[in-house]
């Protein structure tokens, strides 16, 4: 029984006159494998894919404009929706970003550098994890949906224990992190990280040798190196054609250049490959989690950097000190003001190459915030891989890009 | 949010004398409540989550369905944009009688933190909702307390109410 | 007398600036500090015009004209090794120069080295697009168009990307304000339902700190509904304490806040 209004059923720009006998089919924006909001005009010639134009903007809520509206601190939080499965790596980009702008870096103290490794290849499991979970459900694989889920919440448990928030963290400050450790969290970190392997390779024994997965994967989806560079693939995408460039050891940030740990390259160039290297990149950020956990027990209690001009002051010295506090309220309502110039900084978030451009004029605001969200740029990718595939490839490929609508439409 | 008029009393909102195949059709409705897979933002990762292993949603009688013809319910979760609400309005024409929203976190309840020009404020302003569930994203929990409200909420109403447009007139 | 508002810029200010602040700039370091990037520089001044050039925070920053650009960077992707464009936007300065100022970054992997070619254009003018070069332009530079109006030339399928296909005005634009102008706040009013529909939907509430609990003409509280515009109720809590009926549900099990189990450890 519908209530009367305006929307006709229609079929935008497309022509139904022709001559061939392709059919056009919208994969929709609501859809159950379409991750998120992604809009696909498919030309399909048979089975086959012949065209396929992605339509974008679903999810467009106007992010970069409410930054030049929110002053650097405020706008924190909005960075957590963004990439909504690795909340603290969008979070950790921006503040990354701010501090080398303000030219803080390095007065980050020590604690709050392990804190933040620790959390980033926290969330970077999550990511792989929920990746893992979501591929394999689309393409059929629905336990593997369930078991990896029960191992998220574990991870979700611990970043709810350290920050108080499962989803959307917002764990990280510009300067350093807000919170110490909780009692039993690094026990609780360390129980999580010797049950991982073993669960790691409890789906690696139900879907590496599994013929269904190795003939859905393989040869699907297909990225020459020469191409992922020319359309701006990052991350294990770029990895898996066989290029070895992760900005974790190349333009090391944070402790990255003093933990030792290897950065997996496939180079079969299609999904399968992409696939052996999101679960070694697994084992990898749990080494990297090991190493982090003895290393913080040699750090001084400093959370924060120590700038007045920017930054202000532990919470004891506020509740306690005149200038402290006055400073503290300066800087909440009116905002820290940065330097005039410009900054771009990347990071590898679990997706890719996370990069924030902050152009700031020395107002409280952002003048120009600009987000280089390495889904955009993958998803960009899909009007050149698609075509050739058939249509149920296409679920895998979208699947194995591993895109989240957050960051693509800000 | 919208301003429309909710008038309980004519909705058959208040307890209304209730027969035994009353009771007993909204009891099945009630209890196997097929839900669209709404998801369009973060509180997507939430429902999902609430839907696997930890916080089972198959316990309820909820199976995640995919096509707005074999659900019953649709819980928008995320947020909503100018360029998706046709879509929403279109998917909640499609959907067969009984009907009934649940409009989960702040940005399907008013727009959220997103107080921007492309935002929807608030997915009532296209679309009839029947429980709001707050949270930034709630937790798996209190989406299945916000099942179980609407439960309850079936199973006070009457089964074969006169079919007229909810709300938004 | 009116207070002052600078219509060119409708993005919030700060309430407060102090009259003497002088503004610190970034460091900036010659070119020659650094080898690598002073062999670039080498390499294409001797082959265009380079207005400026210096090293801000580690990277290399060339600006350049923006006729120039499609040559630039085919110069720098052959044979100065930058062969990933990172990002490439445009940030809106019409108010103040009349022009938008194009970046574009640039990574070079072998070398590990990062650079920002920038550019001026004029609001008329459009640049060219760079879809040959780098193929990953394609939709950054459908972006820039859709959110701040540069012109593109050659582009193979300009149109808009994020906002809808007929969405009047550019969002990124200094003058649009963040809650949208008319048209963007019933957008999704007239599309579905009509002009007509504006008067019973409502204007949308854009103001944050709006909370009203006796609020019964738009919402009922589980429980305790009233009719329209009454005044509300308060009758004791049953319909939020209980998640099931009084009798509990037949065949359902019966689940009430005595016989909750909570775990006291993880499994």
């Amino acid at each position: 029984m519908q209530t009367p209004n305006r929307l006709q059923p229609f079929y935008e720009n497309l022509v139904f006159e022709k001559e061939d006998n392709r059919m056009i089919v919208n994969f929709g924006p609501q859809h159950p494998s379409a991750h998120g909001q992604l809009r696909l005009i498919l030309e399909l010639d048979g089975e086959q894919v012949a065209k396929a134009v992605p339509d974008i903007g679903y999810l467009h809520r106007g992010m970069e404009k409410m930054a030049e509206n929110m002053i650097y601190n405020e706008y924190l939080p909005t960075t957590d929706r963004m990439d909504y499965i690795a909340a603290t790596s969008n979070n950790y980009g921006f503040a990354l970003a701010v501090e080398r702008l303000l030219g803080i870096e390095k007065d980050v103290p020590r604690r709050a550098k392990v804190i933040r490794t620790m959390l980033l290849e926290l969330n970077r499991i999550i990511s792989h994890l929920f990746w893992l979970a979501t591929h394999a459900l689309d393409v059929g694989a629905m336990s593997v949906f369930l078991y990896c889920f029960r191992e998220r919440e574990f991870a979700m448990d611990l970043m709810e224990d350290y920050c108080g928030a499962r989803l959307t963290h917002s764990a990280v400050r510009i300067g350093g992190v807000p919170l110490d450790l909780p009692d039993g969290w690094l026990s609780n970190l360390s129980e999580f990280i010797r049950n991982m392997p073993d669960n790691i390779a409890d789906y690696e024994g139900l879907l590496d040798q599994n013929r269904i997965w190795k003939m859905r994967l393989e040869e699907v989806g297909t990225l020459t190196p020469e191409d992922a560079l020319d359309w701006g693939c990052s991350g294990p995408t770029l990895r898996g054609s066989g290029i070895a460039y992760d900005i974790r050891k190349e333009e090391p940030y944070e402790i990255y250049d003093e933990l030792d740990f290897k950065v997996p390259v496939a180079d079969s160039n299609d999904s399968y490959g992409r696939y052996k290297l999101y679960m070694a990149e697994m084992r990898e950020s749990l080494k990297i989690i090991k190493q982090c956990i003895d290393l913080y027990k040699d750090t001084e209690p400093d959370l924060m950097a120590d700038v007045p001009q920017y930054i202000s002051a532990p919470k004891e010295r506020v509740m306690t000190e005149n200038y402290a506090l006055m400073q503290h309220f300066v800087l909440v309502t009116q905002g820290m003001r940065p330097p005039v110039g410009e900054v771009y900084v990347p990071t590898e978030s679990p997706k890719g190459e996370l990069g924030f451009f902050i152009r700031s004029e020395g107002d409280p605001y952002p003048y120009r915030l600009k987000v280089r969200a390495p889904s955009f740029w993958h998803t960009s990718l899909l009007q050149h891989m698609l075509p050739g595939h058939y249509l149920a490839d296409v679920v895998t490929i979208i699947g194995n890009l591993n895109i989240v609508f957050g960051e693509i439409d800000r | 949010m919208a301003q429309h008029k909710v008038n309980y009393l004519q909705e058959g909102g208040l307890p209304v004398a209730l027969t035994t195949v009353d009771k007993l059709v909204q009891w099945g409705r009630s209890n196997s409540l097929w839900a669209l897979t709404y998801g369009l933002a973060c509180c997507a990762i939430e429902m999902m989550a609430s839907g696997a292993s930890r916080y089972d949603f198959d316990r309820f009688g909820t199976i995640f369905r995919a096509s707005p013809r074999q659900a019953d319910v649709m819980v928008v979760a995320g947020t909503l944009t100018k360029k998706h609400a046709e879509f929403i309005r279109r998917l909640y024409d499609q959907m067969a009688e009984p009907k009934w929203v649940i409009s989960m976190g702040s940005c399907a309840n008013t727009g959220g933190m997103f107080n921007t020009y492309a935002t929807v404020q608030g997915c009532d302003r296209v679309i009839p909702v029947d429980i709001y569930l707050p949270g930034c994203a709630p937790r798996p929990e209190t989406l299945q307390y916000a099942v179980m409200m609407l439960q309850k909420k079936i199973r006070r109403e009457s089964a074969f109410q006169k079919l007229k447009p909810k709300r938004l007139v | 007398m009116r207070r002052y508002t600078d219509k060119t810029n409708a993005q919030a200010k700060s309430y407060h600036t102090d009259r003497f602040y002088q503004v610190p700039q970034t460091p900036k370091a010659a070119v020659d500090s650094d080898e690598i990037f002073a062999a670039d520089y080498k390499s294409l001044s001797a082959k265009f015009d380079i207005k400026d050039a210096y090293i801000e925070i580690g990277q290399l920053v060339v600006i350049i004209d923006p006729k120039d650009n499609k040559e630039v960077m085919t110069h720098l992707r052959d044979k100065c090794g930058y062969t990933f464009l990172s990002e490439m936007s445009a940030m809106d300065y019409l108010a103040k120069d009349g022009e938008y100022e194009i970046f574009y970054q640039l990574l070079a992997m072998k070398k590990r080295k990062r650079m920002r070619v920038k550019c001026r254009l004029k609001e008329e003018h459009a640049i060219e697009s760079l879809y040959d070069v780098y193929k990953s332009a394609d939709w950054a530079e459908r972006e820039m168009f859709d959110m701040l109006g540069v012109k593109v030339n050659n582009h193979p399928y300009m149109k808009r990307i994020l906002m809808p296909e007929d969405w009047e005005g550019h969002p990124l634009l200094k003058t649009y304000p963040l809650v949208g102008d008319e048209a963007g706040q019933w957008y999704e009013i007239d599309k579905i339902f009509g002009k007509e529909y504006r008067d019973v939907v409502g204007p949308e509430n854009r103001d944050t700190k709006r909370i009203d609990p006796k609020d019964t003409k738009n919402f009922a509280r589980i429980g305790h509904e009233v009719g329209y515009g009454e005044k509300p109720v308060s009758k004791p809590d049953h319909a939020y304490d209980e998640f099931q009926e009084e009798g509990g549900v037949p065949l359902i099990t019966r689940f009430t806040k005595e016989n909750q189990k909570t775990l006291k450890e993880r499994k």
